[in-house]
């Protein structure tokens, strides 16, 4: 952290009298990503950086208002619930795909069909499972099967489930489409370099969406993995859109305000800490006394961590989910910041003098530190122990975890189902094992009647509250780089939509 | 001599096959491979099916045993992470970083022996000063620090060289002088020692009693001596290149082989690492055996072993 600092300091000092390259002059839009995407094709593609090139790409049947949160008509004009597990989409007339295939039915029934067969092993099945298949009604209509009540659909068919074009990829398959990608979308792709480089160009037949027309002529996406190559390249002018950039080198950015904007937003990924209530780690162990886990959550000073560190728009959250998701209710039993008291809660509990504990982390070294140093601080010592993500959650799905700083993304979805219903419904990954809670999330998650999950969500929450099974932490927070010529607003639900792209 | 290179051949494999295995085994502790490539946000029945997809739940010594098989016929697998096949993959990778390490152990060899020769000709004079400055800054220095001040320099302020990406030969320019760079001071400080060495010896001393004249005494009789274990360090310094060019890779977004055997750990693409393993020990093992090869010609005493 401290030499980054330095290096950002050193390339600042360095550029600061550097002129601008102009790229609104030619109408190419250059930004980058750090992670290769393991392949452009959305349904075999698990990673972040995917989303914005998929949503710039291809079209669902629905649209999520970012902003208002309305459902509205995408590549289906209109919808209507049959049943529970049964939904009728008019779809729009005269959408061609780029390579000039007209858009209807069969598309619709083709790729559902295809991703939810688990022979064609989509890599992320959870976003498709949900389904059962969809047939055709007329040209113009098709019904979306459930195979049970799935609050979310519509969720997901707003985000992750696009159309492909059924005459084409039955030709080219997913090997095909992660280079040659077709798709209804604002933008269409000219290149693909794999893992390596994107050039998108304007869709000029758009038809008239609610994402909106593409405003800038092309964009290129490149992948940098170092951010300060990707800060040079900003300099440089090779880049006009950083995301994800570190707060320490979006603070300086942001103070050399004659040539970038430094946004931030909230990220719908939050923090918490996860504990062994129900003993599968350690039967006696003392995360399964509640007032252990309460004395730790008053042992946690979680704002002074969000001004210290993870900084930005983000912020203390009383339940594990993001604010801006469904379901989600932060009006729960509050855990004050109180050393002493937290003490004299380990007192109660039997730990006069504290105990030793192996403590785990998978990402964000520094607030993981933040909080052991916390924890040591009322006697609770804290061996640490930092492993690969897929190491951890081996871990901790072996039972070997009895205490851990986690964070969760729920795959930008906006409800909680993706969050609570995925840790308080008795998987491997659910440290409490509480049947009422238990009780309360499936029944949330599969019924369809809003204002019953909702305040059956609210019940666990206060619960999970309650009993301190979890110590929520914070939301994170994106920031983004932009050129003074950009023109771009993010939301909070982390989704980068290329047709917001502008030149000032 | 055939009998020399199938016994080398023969003890090629068997390192090739033990660090193949290793590598195997500690990349199944690093953790589930399934969570690896369901990703980060996988719900438990993503992971289950992919560990149902790719037969995670046999025993390692079963998968390693079916990954041998295939590798014997020439079929490396395809990446878990990329879903296509590890040769396709690596093809296009290796060629940038087999450009990057020749570009850099060129230049590093084209530094470092004309400066270790003059250091040596030259003891305690200004010169030989500078290389031992020179040799101590290139050693303290991290490279991607380095890489980043070229950038900043050549880059963002005189706006002559290209930051990232590979496409042309000005991309090369500045990941070869970072790495070639890194591989200088050792070939330097050998050479150097080499040269001091074989300069005391008896038969220079004889060269130049009969009146030779320093340029050839230098060249001709005593860097070709001299010069014997800088070709074995060249060889060691050109095979670590390869596999040991991430950080200059990543610096530069080169997207070489180096930066895909990393990313292949953190992703636990169990195929490609497993097929640049492989890879880049038969270049260690080449490079090795060139070197033999090379200094046998260059010293025929070498020859008889």
């Amino acid at each position: 952290m401290t030499f980054r600092t330095l290096m950002t300091g050193t390339a600042l000092t360095l550029a600061v009298a550097a002129p601008a390259f102009a790229n609104k002059a030619d109408d190419i839009l250059h930004m980058a990503v750090t992670k290769e995407l393991e392949s452009v094709d959305n349904y075999y593609n698990s990673a972040r950086e995917g989303i914005l090139f998929t949503r710039g790409v291809w079209d669902g049947l629905l649209y999520r208002d970012p902003v208002s949160g309305e459902m509205k008509g995408n590549l289906a004009t209109e919808w209507t619930w049959i049943d529970d597990v049964t939904v009728e989409f008019k779809l729009r007339e005269g959408v061609k795909f780029h390579n000039g295939e007209a858009f209807n039915a069969d598309d619709v029934v083709y790729t559902i069909n295809y991703v939810v067969n688990p022979d064609n092993g989509v890599k992320v099945m959870t976003n498709v499972s949900w389904m059962k298949g969809a047939e055709k009604v007329d040209d113009y209509t098709v019904r979306v099967n459930l195979n049970a009540p799935f609050p979310p659909a519509e969720d997901y068919l707003a985000s992750v489930v696009v159309m492909y074009p059924n005459e084409y990829y039955a030709e080219v398959g997913p090997s095909g489409m992660a280079t040659k990608p077709i798709g209804t979308g604002p933008f269409k792709v000219d290149k693909v370099e794999p893992g390596k480089r994107y050039e998108l160009s304007a869709n000029p037949d758009y038809y008239d969406s609610p994402k909106g027309k593409a405003k800038v002529g092309k964009i290129e996406i490149k992948t940098i993995p170092d951010m300060n190559t990707q800060v040079a390249e900003l300099f440089n002018g090779g880049l006009d859109f950083l995301w994800n950039v570190p707060a320490d080198q979006a603070e300086k950015l942001a103070q050399m305000d004659n040539r970038f904007d430094v946004v931030n937003a909230q990220a719908i990924r939050v923090g918490y800490i996860t504990m062994d209530a129900a003993g599968a780690a350690d039967p006696d162990g003392p995360m399964t006394k509640q007032k252990v886990r309460q004395a730790i959550y008053h042992a946690i000073d979680r704002q002074a961590i969000v001004d210290a560190l993870v900084k930005g728009s983000s912020q203390v959250v009383n339940a594990g989910c993001a604010p801006i998701q469904f379901g989600c209710d932060l009006s729960v039993t509050t855990y004050d910041y109180d050393p002493e008291k937290a003490r004299a809660l380990l007192a109660e509990a039997g730990y006069p003098d504290g105990f030793e504990i192996d403590f785990y982390a998978y990402r964000d070294r520094p607030y993981a530190e933040a909080l052991m140093g916390f924890l040591n601080e009322v006697g609770i010592t804290t061996n640490f122990n930092y492993l690969k993500y897929a190491a951890l959650r081996e871990k901790r799905e072996k039972k070997e975890v009895a205490i851990s700083f986690q964070t969760w993304g729920s795959y930008s979805l906006p409800d909680v189902s993706a969050i609570t219903g995925e840790f308080f419904t008795g998987g491997p990954l659910d440290d409490a094992h509480d049947p009422e809670i238990m009780d309360w999330v499936k029944k949330a998650g599969s019924i369809t009647d809003r204002a019953e999950r909702q305040a059956l969500y609210s019940m666990a929450h206060a619960k999970i509250a309650d009993q301190a099974y979890w110590v929520p932490l914070w939301t994170y927070n994106v920031n983004y780089v932009l050129s003074k010529e950009v023109d771009f607003t993010p939301t909070d639900d982390e989704v980068i939509r290329l047709a917001d792209f502008a030149w000032k | 001599m055939a009998v020399f290179i199938l016994k080398r051949l023969g003890l090629a494999l068997l390192v090739a096959l033990t660090v193949s295995f290793i590598s195997f085994s500690l990349l199944f502790m690093a953790g589930d491979p399934a969570v690896a490539i369901a990703g980060e946000n996988a719900s438990s029945e993503d992971i289950a099916l992919v560990n149902e997809r790719y037969g995670f739940d046999r025993p390692m010594i079963v998968q390693y045993g079916d990954w041998l098989g295939s590798a014997v016929t020439g079929d490396l697998g395809d990446s878990w992470y990329f879903d296509i096949p590890v040769t396709e993959l690596i093809a296009d990778r290796l060629t940038v970083t087999m450009k990057l390490g020749l570009f850099a152990i060129t230049l590093a060899l084209a530094v470092a022996i004309p400066l270790g020769v003059a250091a040596a000709a030259n003891p305690n004079s200004l010169i030989d000063r500078f290389a031992l400055f020179l040799s101590v800054v290139g050693q303290a220095i991290p490279s991607f620090w380095f890489g980043l001040i070229l950038i900043v320099i050549f880059s963002i302020k005189l706006r002559l060289l290209p930051a990232s990406g590979n496409e042309t030969w000005a991309h090369f320019v500045l990941p070869t002088v970072v790495l070639g760079y890194y591989a200088t001071p050792a070939i330097m400080r050998l050479t150097r020692a080499g040269m001091m060495e074989v300069l005391s010896s008896d038969y220079i001393r004889t060269a130049r009693a009969k009146g030779l004249r320093t340029r050839k005494v230098m060249f001709k009789h005593a860097l070709r001596n001299a010069i014997i274990p800088v070709v074995s360090l060249a060889a060691v310094q050109m095979g670590f290149m390869l596999g040991g060019s991430i950080v200059v890779e990543t610096v530069f977004a080169l997207h070489g082989a180096g930066y895909l055997a990393w990313e292949s750990i953190a992703r636990n693409d169990l195929p490609t690492m497993q097929a640049l393993i492989l890879i880049f020990s038969t270049f260690y093992i080449l490079f090795t055996f060139l070197a033999d090869v090379l200094n046998a010609w260059l010293d025929p005493r070498l020859r008889v072993g």
